[in-house]
């Protein structure tokens, strides 16, 4: 009655044999082998490759460099980092700290909508008309976006068109003449830095926003209307807390990406430098790798900084 | 005295499903209500329709006399225990107990007083510290309770709070939300589908069918005088005999209704039957009849004989027992 074909008649099954069958079993009865195994080349990646270049570079932050020789010395000092307080230096790291706290406040302002809408009513098709909208743009050259965003936003630029065919060309010229923020266009001005940051960086604040969202059950925010909230009330006490990890991922993305992006502010706005644009001129052409290492290291210290400020707020509190 | 709550021909339709279904309402001040039905039968959606989380989309609904069409959930003086308690998860206990009351602007010792008051009374003081996903279900689900109640609503809503319980806590709950109710003399309305809970805690108790409320009345009226067949198969899981079987039986051709417990095996006087099947219960032992191709259960006591299959029986029950739902029902 046994045949190959016909159903087991044993209690326990033979082994599968070979050498796939010997490894299943081995992993069956020893789940951390395959741990092991599965972790060790992306450990062995992560820890020298990528944290080991990082250290090097934080060492090279703390030498300096001859200013005659123009060769870097190659021993402990923390005259690199007191170049930074220079004032042209310290210009530099406001200016971009300061871009990238604007450009997350206001990707997580524009993000929220889109990411509530996606989270709570898209379904089905509607769902991946979003992810469609919200990653088409990453998919396209990031050059080609800036180029494009600095015709839209140049003197004789559709932004202009749009505005002059409105008669609204004196709010444009009103801001443009404005200190800090103001230029000879918006394409040459911070404003226009900034419109480019939070156009490319957006993407990154509504996905984590939008995962946070979904996991929020409906009836949390029905219990809270039901003891008494006004939408508002609801907002600021329910939904806010549990978005509030989403943001902060999303901000942790739109934060340090415009701290170190170096070819924005470069194509799209004042001659003035951001960090990212600083580390590339002294780590180039000027040659100062420990200057270029002590810039890097800002960015670095900063979100550590913000990081630690975010969980002492209870940021993370709804994890 | 207005009624508690008041519906006059209240319909709530989601696009061509008719999930209550011009409905007519009372709920009386006070009282322990519940709305009984199978999943689907709009028992939910009536409770939400009070709660203020679905508008009718027509007829009126009246709480203690005012009107509550188009008056959002937030300015309801009512308040819901969810199935699945919907506590918040990033508030540990206390807040959320005093969750309503702090969005009342109510101050940081008015609140904590309250919300341990309140957590006695469901017996759980010193649990305010510990966040909801510490806490077992029979835990959150008092948490949930408490935090309804802080609030002291006009009517608290109960949407099958005791079905994720097991057994044992479910009943134990069910004994202590009836002596809070009436501790407490607010207007309970509960959901359930379990016929046991609705008869054992119910000061009266609707019926729903597919959107339509079938029969309200006391658990008593509900369980001996059904008025249709879906409330005698529903409600105690009565033996429905057809108008031909009925008058073969006692003379009448209607639709009747016959307590599987009000029958006795044994009698020589009674009716023939045959034994298709027997199972036992634990206090009593079902035992199915086939009276003439139709099937009828039998509860007999603990200790009690039981025939086995196959065998050829006669049946009688007390007169009254048998109760005639007319030839339409």
């Amino acid at each position: 009655m046994s045949s190959a074909a016909s159903a087991p008649s044993a209690a326990m099954l033979p082994g599968r044999g070979g050498l796939g069958g010997a490894l299943s079993d081995a992993f069956w009865r020893n789940p951390k082998l395959l741990l092991f195994v599965m972790l060790t080349p992306p450990l062995l990646w992560l820890g020298i490759i990528y944290l080991g270049s990082l250290f090097a570079l934080l060492i090279q932050s703390f030498f300096s460099i001859d200013e005659f020789s123009g060769l870097v010395v190659r021993e402990f000092t923390l005259k690199t980092y007191g170049e930074l307080l220079r004032p042209s230096n310290l210009d530099i790291i406001v200016r971009t700290v300061t871009m990238a706290g604007l450009v997350t406040i206001a990707s997580a302002i524009i993000a929220f909508p889109i990411a509530y809408f996606a989270a709570r009513y898209a379904k089905g098709r509607w769902k991946a008309v979003f992810y469609l909208g919200v990653m088409l743009p990453l998919w396209s050259s990031y050059l080609v976006k800036v180029y494009a965003w600095k015709l839209i936003l140049a003197k004789e630029g559709i932004l202009s068109w749009i505005f002059d065919k409105l008669h609204l060309t004196f709010l444009i010229e009103g801001w443009l003449a404005l200190p800090v923020v103001g230029g000879n266009s918006l394409s040459v001005s911070l404003t226009g830095t900034f419109l480019v940051f939070v156009y490319v960086w957006l993407p990154f604040m509504i996905l984590p926003v939008q995962a946070a969202l979904e996991r929020v059950p409906g009836n949390l925010l029905e219990a809270s209307a039901d003891l008494g909230a006004s939408p508002r009330q609801t907002f600021v006490n329910v939904l806010l807390p549990l978005a509030l990890p989403g943001i902060i991922a999303g901000s942790i993305f739109t934060f340090s990406l415009t701290l170190g992006d170096y070819i924005i502010p470069q194509i799209i706005g004042t001659s003035h430098r951001f960090i990212g644009m600083a580390v590339y001129a002294h780590q180039g052409t000027a040659g100062n790798i420990p200057l270029a290492a002590a810039f890097t290291v800002v960015p670095v210290v900063i979100m550590g900084i913000y990081l630690w400020l975010a969980k002492r707020a209870g940021a993370f509190n709804a994890l | 005295m207005p009624y508690a709550v008041s519906f006059q021909q209240v319909s709530r339709h989601f696009g061509t499903v008719r999930a209550v279904d011009a409905v007519d309402l009372e709920i009386e001040a006070g009282e322990f209500f519940a709305m009984l039905g199978p999943s689907g039968s709009g028992k939910t959606t009536c409770l939400r329709l009070i709660a203020g989380f679905e508008q009718p989309t027509s007829g009126h609904i009246e709480i203690f006399g005012e009107t509550a069409e188009g008056v959002p959930p937030y300015r309801r003086n009512v308040n819901t225990v969810f199935q699945d308690y919907a506590l918040f998860p990033h508030l540990n206990v206390a807040d959320n107990v005093a969750y309503g009351l702090m969005i009342r602007g109510a101050g940081k010792a008015e609140r904590t007083r309250e919300a341990e008051a309140a957590l006695e009374m469901v017996k759980l003081p010193g649990y305010g510290a510990r966040k909801p996903g510490q806490l077992s279900g029979g835990q959150r689900q008092r948490v949930a309770l408490a935090r309804a109640l802080v609030n002291k609503p006009k009517v608290l809503l109960l949407d099958e709070p005791l079905g994720a319980l097991d057994l044992k806590l479910r009943e134990q709950m069910q004994e202590e939300l009836k002596v809070l109710q009436k501790a407490l003399g607010i207007t309970f309305v509960f959901v359930t589908h379990d016929q046991g809970e609705a008869l054992s805690m119910a000061d009266r108790i609707a019926v729903f069918n597919e959107g339509r409320i079938m029969q309200t009345g006391t658990p008593e009226e509900i369980y001996r005088r059904p008025r249709t067949r879906f409330v005698a198969d529903f409600v105690g899981s009565s033996n429905v005999l057809s108008p031909q079987l009925t008058e073969r039986l006692a003379g009448v051709a209607e639709w009747s209704s016959l307590r599987p417990e009000d029958i006795r095996l044994g009698d020589e006087s009674g009716q023939d039957a045959t034994v298709t099947g027997t199972s036992f219960l634990g206090s009593a032992t079902r035992v199915t009849l086939d009276v003439s191709g139709e099937k009828i259960n039998v509860l007999l006591p603990s200790g009690a004989p039981v025939p086995s299959q196959g065998e050829s029986v006669r049946f009688s029950w007390d007169k009254n027992a048998l109760h005639l739902m007319g030839a339409g029902a």
